[in-house]
């Protein structure tokens, strides 16, 4: 079934490579995966749309809070989330469909950006049934190309963030036989 | 005030803070200005036949002290040669760091001489890794290494390093603390939980302990110790457990799994309560998972939540570290034992009856005769030679479980082995990281013929630095555990397992320049070993055993634990 999961991780090299490590050593493939920068520029926001076996959601979820670049991973497949997708549309279209396709867009909620003698290229957002249906709608009227921005979502039950706080730096050894020295989450 | 100093020195003065005393490496083209200043470093560099065993040796160092094992190699090949060592200290959650070299920041990307992606290709064989692209990261990301190598639950760390890197001069500022607010510990344990614990203790009428690595990880012994005589339930400990609880202690039975005992087995199959305390339900422990302890509820243990539920669900799971956890149940349960202990005495009395039943049924029995040293026969000697107190480093295979039957094990971190990964190849460099902490202990590198021709070249490293590391050979012409399963379960049609053409011992061991000796009737195998340990430095002794030997009991692959073929079906009949 298809997860959706959400993260807030630390902006460095190689933390990407992490994430989608977690899914790719068991074989899933990634539907979609989005990342931008949160207001925090040392922190990005990543939405991760993933086909996986329901039984290994948990599991998926717990490998990726594990990693150190992880701040915090939230499972929104259930919970209550607010998810839009953004689609980028060329079509290509006679004379006598544009009016047509301008009342299709309207219907939808979507916005012209580029308008030419061949056609318009034209903006949606939506959940991903809605996106769907919209470019089986504009498929109809013509010869389309398509960019979709993948799922972003956003939390309505936001999560408390749990951070660590620094430690001491220098022999590990020692610290190591100190249990009580190691960082209590 | 600050100092103007090389990425190299830094790297070193970084390590010296970190109480570094030992790096086992293999130098190169890139990491020559490292080698350039570990010169006139106090720091002792031990120099591998092949890097490797820089990493198998730094996991020896680390498995017998519990202190950062840490090796250093080039880039390209000496990098992609650590993988083994890297993914088999993941396995087993050994701290090691991993220092290796990489070609100047401005070549990375062209396939420079030497480059490989390290960073990646060492990203799933590392708890975390690190490429220094700014020499002033260094101090910081170093110290974040040696920590979280060391924290939590235990790993590897690689930190890879351009030339540039080294060759650079920043001033260098001390790092005092480190910040890492994603990496996430846990290791008090959740106070209601381990009350919950503690009733359920309580209540149960088959009550077993199931410890393992974890309890060595964070130093439990004495807190597993107490736990088991509060509550006198038996105790097994797992492969990577051996010595957590001592093997001459009377609650202990044995190990569990694949070729544990039948009490063992037996005991978990039985048990109404499961005390899981640093284990992870590993498969060559639990058998068939859907028949594993089927009556059992489950207490689990563990400082990595992601272990908790991944194979078996777990009735109570306690997310923290085996110390704390076990400590505080501890007293938990010393506080509630005059209310509580008496409570199923009859059901624990005919539990510890049944127990002992088991263990008198299908004891583990070594097998001996007087024409030919049985493997098992060997393993019992050694084991009255060390006397509970040596440190034995096994490879993987036949021997290595025979080892691990036989030779008991009073004190954690005295057996070393592969036990996540499986690594032949482990046992003798690992035994040379032991030496090189334990200079005042014995040392045996327990190997196999197979694994030992895989470690061949270190033979060198043991005469260049005399080490007091006593190999010794099982040899029985085969790879053992291989043709063994190809005898019971592929017809006996035997496969590539045939391993001729060994070399003379005495002529190998020579050829470094130290004692080396073959032997194959019983009558020797005690002189031998006694010769072995009276001799000062290395010795390589090969002993022929029996070839056609298998391990028992066994557990075969797909059946559940209880499930057990406790000896040969019928003589297995094999043209040698």
């Amino acid at each position: 079934m298809l997860q959706v999961i959400s993260l807030l991780v630390e902006n460095k090299p190689g933390a990407l490579m992490r994430i989608t490590g977690v899914l790719s050593a068991r074989g899933y493939n990634i539907e979609s995966l989005t990342v931008a920068r949160t207001l925090d520029p040392t922190l990005s926001r990543m939405t991760i749309v993933v086909d996986v076996d329901a039984r290994l959601r948990t599991a998926v979820i717990k490998q990726m809070n594990k990693l150190l670049n992880v701040l915090q991973v939230s499972d929104l497949t259930d919970s209550p989330a607010v998810s839009r997708e953004l689609v980028l549309l060329r079509i290509r279209t006679s004379q006598e469909a544009r009016t047509a396709i301008l009342k299709e867009a309207e219907i939808f909620g979507a916005r012209v950006v580029d308008s030419s003698l061949e056609g318009f290229a034209i903006e949606a957002t939506g959940d991903t049934e809605k996106m769907d249906e919209f470019i089986n709608v504009m498929r109809s009227y013509g010869d389309i190309d398509v960019t979709r921005s993948g799922l972003v979502a956003v939390s309505l039950d936001p999560k408390k963030l749990r951070l660590s706080g620094p430690v001491p730096a220098g022999m590990a050894a020692e610290k190591l036989q100190l249990t009580d020295g190691v960082l209590n989450g | 005030m600050a100092t103007l100093m090389s990425g190299a020195k830094i790297l070193l003065e970084c390590l010296v803070r970190e109480g570094v005393d030992c790096i086992f490496g293999y130098p190169g083209g890139v990491t020559l200005p490292l080698y350039d200043a570990m010169y006139e470093n106090p720091i002792r560099h031990v120099l591998v036949r092949h890097e490797q065993n820089a990493c198998f040796a730094a996991e020896g160092y680390a498995r017998s002290t519990g202190r950062v094992g840490v090796c250093c190699a080039t880039s390209g090949p000496g990098a992609t040669n650590l993988v083994t060592g890297l993914v088999d200290a993941l396995m087993d959650s050994i701290p090691v760091v991993a220092i290796t070299g990489q070609v100047s920041t401005g070549l990375i990307g062209s396939d420079a001489f030497q480059e490989a992606d390290t960073f990646g290709i060492t990203r799933s064989c590392t708890k975390h890794n690190y490429l220094v692209k700014n020499i002033g990261d260094l101090p910081q990301v170093i110290h974040e290494a040696f920590h979280i190598a060391s924290s939590g639950r235990p790993g590897p760390v690689l930190v890879d390093i351009p030339k540039d890197i080294f060759q650079g001069q920043a001033h260098y500022v001390p790092v005092s603390s480190i910040h890492l607010p994603g990496y996430k510990v846990f290791t008090e344990g959740h106070t209601g939980q381990i009350r919950r614990a503690a009733q359920m203790i309580w209540q149960a009428e088959r009550p077993f302990v199931y410890a393992g690595g974890g309890i060595v990880a964070s130093g439990a012994s004495a807190e597993l110790r107490e736990f088991v005589e509060l509550i006198d339930a038996p105790a097994v400990n797992t492969l990577m457990g051996l010595g957590a609880l001592p093997a001459d202690h009377p609650n202990f039975i044995s190990m569990p799994g694949m070729h544990g005992s039948y009490a063992a087995n037996m005991g978990m199959s039985g048990s109404d309560l499961l005390i899981a305390l640093g284990v992870r339900f590993d498969d060559r422990v639990t058998g068939r998972l859907a028949a594993f302890a089927p009556h059992a509820k489950v207490i689990h243990v563990d400082i990595d939540p992601s272990e908790i539920g991944k194979n078996r669900a777990a009735d109570l799971p306690i997310v923290g570290d085996c110390k704390r956890v076990i400590a505080r149940l501890n007293k938990v349960l010393t506080e509630t034992a005059p209310a509580e202990a008496g409570r199923n005495s009859e059901a624990r009395r005919n539990w510890w009856r049944q127990i002992r039943q088991w263990k008198e049924e299908h004891p583990l029995t070594p097998a001996f005769s007087t024409t030919e040293i049985k493997p098992q026969h060997l393993m019992v000697e050694i084991d009255r030679i060390s006397n509970g107190r040596a440190i034995v480093s096994a490879d993987v295979g036949q021997h290595q479980m025979w080892a691990a039957q036989f030779i008991r094990f009073n004190e954690p971190r005295l057996w070393l082995n592969s036990g996540g990964l499986g690594s032949m190849g482990f046992g003798l460099p690992a035994a040379i990281g032991a030496a090189f902490a334990n200079p005042d202990k014995i040392v045996f590198a327990v190997v196999g013929d197979g694994g030992f021709q895989m470690s061949i070249p270190e033979l060198a490293t043991m005469a260049n630095y005399g080490l007091n590391v006593k190999v010794v050979v099982m040899n029985n012409g085969y790879l053992g555990m291989v043709r063994q399963w190809q005898s019971l379960f592929y017809n006996n049609r035997l496969c590539a397992v045939e391993l001729e053409a060994f070399p003379d011992a005495a002529k190998l061991a020579g050829a470094y320049g130290f004692t080396g000796r073959t032997i194959e009737s019983p009558a020797d195998l005690v002189p031998a070993l006694q010769e072995a340990i009276r001799e000062p430095g290395p010795y390589l002794l090969n002993v022929r055993v029996s070839p056609n030997e298998n391990v028992y009991p066994m557990v075969p692959a797909g059946a559940a634990i209880n499930e057990m073929v406790l000896g040969p079906p019928k003589p297995v009949a094999v043209p040698k």
